[in-house]
């Protein structure tokens, strides 16, 4: 390990970010962590202080730091409301990477990172395996979310009510070739991400089904790889780049004038993320990036300011309107500002939207927040649930794939009978029912 | 460091996980948000109730170790920087609404509610806290009252002092002290309620808080007036005080805190204005139309542009959208900013601002102007880079040059922030000699040991 002088100059990159923290302790009152351990250590305002202490040398080795900034959601809420304009998010990735590349990635990670997830190819291969065995050492547990939990009690697994992997994961189902249709209007390019394609494929044939109903011309690469936040997060910004370098070349090889996503994760990633986390790159890639990020859009967003969607109220009786409650994933109202055209969407679908409290409070996911903090992740997930099951609603929706797999768990533990659905999901099936 | 055998006692009153030793932590309570620098505490405790903290205080006594409270640590005077690196306590686990009665219009809660969630517990009783600082989306109770703070309702509805009927705290060595009452009078004892708030945990520390309520306003009134002159708008707050009208806010906006805002909220201000007032008058809906009107005519006649009223909650909620912006938006300006409150009797506002404008010039700095005109209450905030050291010895001087003009005027201070360290120096200057020496007789006599809060207020 290089002495802790060398980590002080690396951390010095992040100076300029580091000093607009006034220290003024307004994110306390949203961080969704803070309010279970009420300690400093876990609130942007003592991490921010963290750092420049690292950037200060005044510890002796990195670990208490490190720790301290991986127990994190990095769900931005306190960069949505941070007076100074802090760039949290992107501060706290840069760190986890410094202090990663610093110390080295764990063993298992490397194995995930470096071996797997950044070669798509053998991702899929593995995972395609794993969704066939999977009964094996799971049961399904037959409840409203379709959940699974562990056939043998399990460390690992806890009680945790898991999706399954889908048994045929969405690129599966597309032509060798990746998918080309024809339409009129902005032609549109879909990044599937991994848990859309390997978890909720039905989002993803949702997708398809609204966007071909509203004549739009759509091109789906085939193999496609993941958005790279796991990496991230983790602090490695080689596997990161590698699969940021791996897809852009799928999606350069035809012309399209939106990329859209129905993951709110994959959105943010691309559009904050892939241009300023990039590591080293050329003014032809920065270019390349940047112009990607401003193309690149949520589709609920693509859909009612681009496409412009007709409500289907008329066709549903207010009777049979189904009671729908709406959770804000992080990744779409706190980093992109995407709030109203998922509930518009909604409506649209001829559902009646009850708002719940709280609805842009984090679901306690955080990617592997949740892996790696199961019990804290569980309590930030109960608050939610109760909040959904206030509304007396019968399915929650929402805009990305892991709050629907941390409130899938939530609901399932509780025993609800609330559905979990993706507005794609929603609208598609109304308008299924429209056609009919 | 404390020594092991403190450190396992501690440990034992509130178990292992709610003791913090480990220096990353201390770092983390090292700091407030005052510009000043840091200073590690020897430990973090965080007790949940009542006995837990009179045992902690107890053994901090019989062993002499500073103490220092800290409830969200957003003060502005570095009253929570634990400047002897004793421990701190923090009261994030006592944050229980004991009761909230509303046949006798009080709540009893512990210090550490934020301020924000009893106010909103309140209101939906129908019952009013009128105390709104700042930082009340995470301020505490505890803190409030112990740096007795102020808001954008000062000037009809009064500050933090005026809403306390009673306490119930420790002294330095751990006995249980009741003071005030649940009654509207009270005339038993010392008045050592009024002496506790304020004082900033040097003279105990709290464990339960009486708050008075009041009704809520039933109709309320917001209009925005917008000047040429930066006068004609400070002669209007005067000229509405001496008209005898009490406005529930009267705010002020400079030329660079309009544009500082605009810039950032894109709201649709007039950057091209000298100075902004937002003005609310709440009440009864007869006397609030009333008055709305006589303030506008006053305004008109002072040499307004335009005044505008809103004319629902959306457009009531706009304007102050862009008062609650203006510090995000010159904290984004520079790295650095220091946020004064020195407090000048209210007909003395033109004067003020005035010499506000002549420091900025006199010191090469940028100051935005803005805050609370109605009570006398501005906040020039300067904006700076603390690295860049010619510049703060600027800054420094420029705040002593503010604090002399002050008091030239008859002022304080201090409006709200309080003392602390950042202007426990120039408290002598306010209140003289004599005044410090009591106060140091009076702390001397209460807390033998000097455990409580060790050089705040009155200095060493």
């Amino acid at each position: 390990m290089a002495d802790m002088k060398e980590l002080a100059n690396l951390v010095k990159e992040l100076e300029d970010q580091l000093v607009s923290c006034t220290r003024c302790g307004m994110c306390q009152s949203v961080c969704p962590l803070f309010e279970q351990t009420r300690k400093e250590a876990d609130v942007a305002r003592g991490k921010l202080a963290l750092l420049t202490g690292l950037m200060d040398n005044i510890f002796t080795d990195p670990d208490g730091v490190n720790k301290r900034l991986n127990q994190c959601l990095l769900c931005g809420s306190c960069a949505a409301n941070c007076p100074s304009g802090v760039n949290v998010v992107e501060i706290f990735i840069k760190a986890r990477a410094i202090l990663a590349e610093y110390k080295g990635l764990s063993p298992a990670k490397k194995l995930i990172f470096r071996k797997l997830l950044a070669h798509p190819g053998r991702f899929d291969t593995l995972l395609d395996w794993a969704g066939r065995f999977q009964g094996v050492f799971t049961r399904p547990d037959a409840n409203a979310q379709g959940t699974s939990c562990a056939r043998l009690v399990s460390p690992l697994l806890s009680h945790r009510h898991f999706m399954p992997l889908s048994t045929t994961p969405f690129h599966k189902t597309l032509p060798v070739k990746g998918l080309t249709t024809t339409g009129s209007g902005p032609r549109v390019a879909m990044f599937t991400g991994c848990l859309i394609d390997k978890i909720f494929p039905n989002v993803a044939h949702a997708s398809l089904k609204v966007l071909s109903h509203h004549g739009v011309g759509v091109t789906i690469p085939s193999g496609q790889g993941c958005c790279g936040i796991p990496s991230l997060a983790s602090g490695d910004r080689d596997s990161f780049t590698r699969l940021v370098d791996h897809n852009l070349a799928l999606f350069e090889k035809q012309p399209f004038d939106v990329l859209v996503t129905a993951c709110a994760t994959c959105t943010s990633t691309i559009k904050k993320l892939w241009p300023s986390v990039y590591k080293n790159p050329s003014p032809g890639m920065q270019k390349k990036l940047t112009t990607l990020s401003e193309k690149t859009m949520d589709i609920n967003q693509f859909l009612v300011d681009q496409v412009g969607i007709e409500p289907l109220e008329g066709f549903f009786e207010a009777s049979e309107k189904e009671i729908v409650t709406y959770h804000d994933p992080c990744h779409l109202k706190k980093s992109l500002g995407v709030a109203d055209q998922p509930r518009q969407v909604i409506r649209a679908a001829g559902c009646r939207l009850k708002e719940m409290t709280g609805s842009d409070k984090c679901c306690g996911m955080g990617g592997s927040f949740n892996i790696y903090h199961y019990d804290l992740s569980s309590s930030i997930g109960i608050l939610k649930e109760k909040n959904i099951e206030a509304t007396g609603c019968t399915t929650v929706s929402t805009g990305c794939p892991a709050c629907m797999m941390q409130i899938s768990d939530m609901l399932g533990k509780a025993g609800s009978p609330v559905k979990v659905r993706h507005p794609m999901e929603l609208y598609a099936r109304a308008l299924e029912k429209h056609t009919q | 460091m404390i020594p092991r055998p403190i450190q396992d006692a501690l440990q034992k009153i509130v178990g292992p996980q709610h003791l913090l030793t480990q220096k990353e932590d201390m770092l983390t309570y090292s700091y407030d948000a005052a510009v000043l620098d840091p200073v590690m505490p020897s430990a973090a405790v965080i007790p949940e109730n009542t006995a837990q903290l009179g045992e902690i205080i107890a053994l901090c006594h019989e062993n002499t170790i500073p103490i220092t409270v800290r409830g969200s640590g957003t003060n502005l005077s570095g009253g929570t920087i634990p400047q002897s690196s004793g421990i701190v306590i923090l009261t994030g686990r006592m944050n229980n609404i004991i009761e909230i009665n509303e046949a006798d219009m009080y709540a009893v809660v512990e210090p550490g509610v934020v301020t924000a969630t009893l106010a909103a517990e309140v209101e939906k009783r129908g019952l009013f806290y009128p105390p709104d600082p700042g930082s009340m989306a995470v301020s505490t109770i505890g803190g409030n009252v112990a740096e007795n703070a102020g808001g954008l309702r000062g000037l009809k509805y009064g500050v933090t002092k005026d809403y306390v009927m009673g306490l119930r705290f420790f002294d330095s060595q751990g006995n249980y002290i009741k003071t005030g009452s649940r009654t509207v009078k009270c005339a038993t004892g010392y008045n050592i309620t009024g002496l506790m708030v304020g004082s900033e945990g040097t003279l105990g520390v709290l464990d339960q808080v009486i708050l008075k309520l009041i009704p809520a306003p039933k109709a309320r009134q917001a209009m925005v007036a917008v000047y040429d002159t930066i006068e004609q708008a400070s002669e209007t707050v005067a000229g509405i005080i001496s008209a005898r009208i009490v406005p529930a806010t009267l705010e002020f906006l400079d030329n660079f805190t309009i544009r500082a805002v605009e810039d950032f909220s894109k709201a649709g201000l007039p950057t091209d204005a000298a100075a902004l007032l937002l003005i609310e008058v709440d009440g009864h809906p007869a006397v609030v139309a009333e008055e709305a009107e006589q303030v506008k005519a006053l305004c008109l006649k002072m040499g307004a542009r335009t005044i505008d009223q809103a004319k629902d909650d959306a457009q009531r909620d706009k304007i102050w959208a862009a008062r609650r912006a203006a510090l995000s938006a010159l904290a984004q300006l520079k790295p650095t900013l220091v946020l004064e409150d020195a407090t000048v009797p209210r007909s003395k506002i033109p004067d003020m601002v005035r010499a506000l404008q002549d420091i900025a010039k006199k010191y090469r700095i940028d100051i935005g102007t803005f805050g609370h005109a109605g009570d006398g209450n501005l906040h020039p905030t300067i904006l700076t880079d603390r690295r860049n050291k010619e510049e703060f010895h600027r800054v420094e001087q420029a705040i002593e040059e503010i604090f002399d003009k002050a008091l030239a005027m008859g002022g304080t201070l201090s409006g709200e922030h309080g003392t602390g360290i950042a202007k426990a120096p120039f408290l002598e200057k306010e209140a003289g000699y004599s005044s410090i020496l009591f106060s140091r007789r009076l702390r001397a006599a209460l807390d033998p040991k000097n455990i409580l809060n060790p050089g705040k207020i009155t200095g060493v």
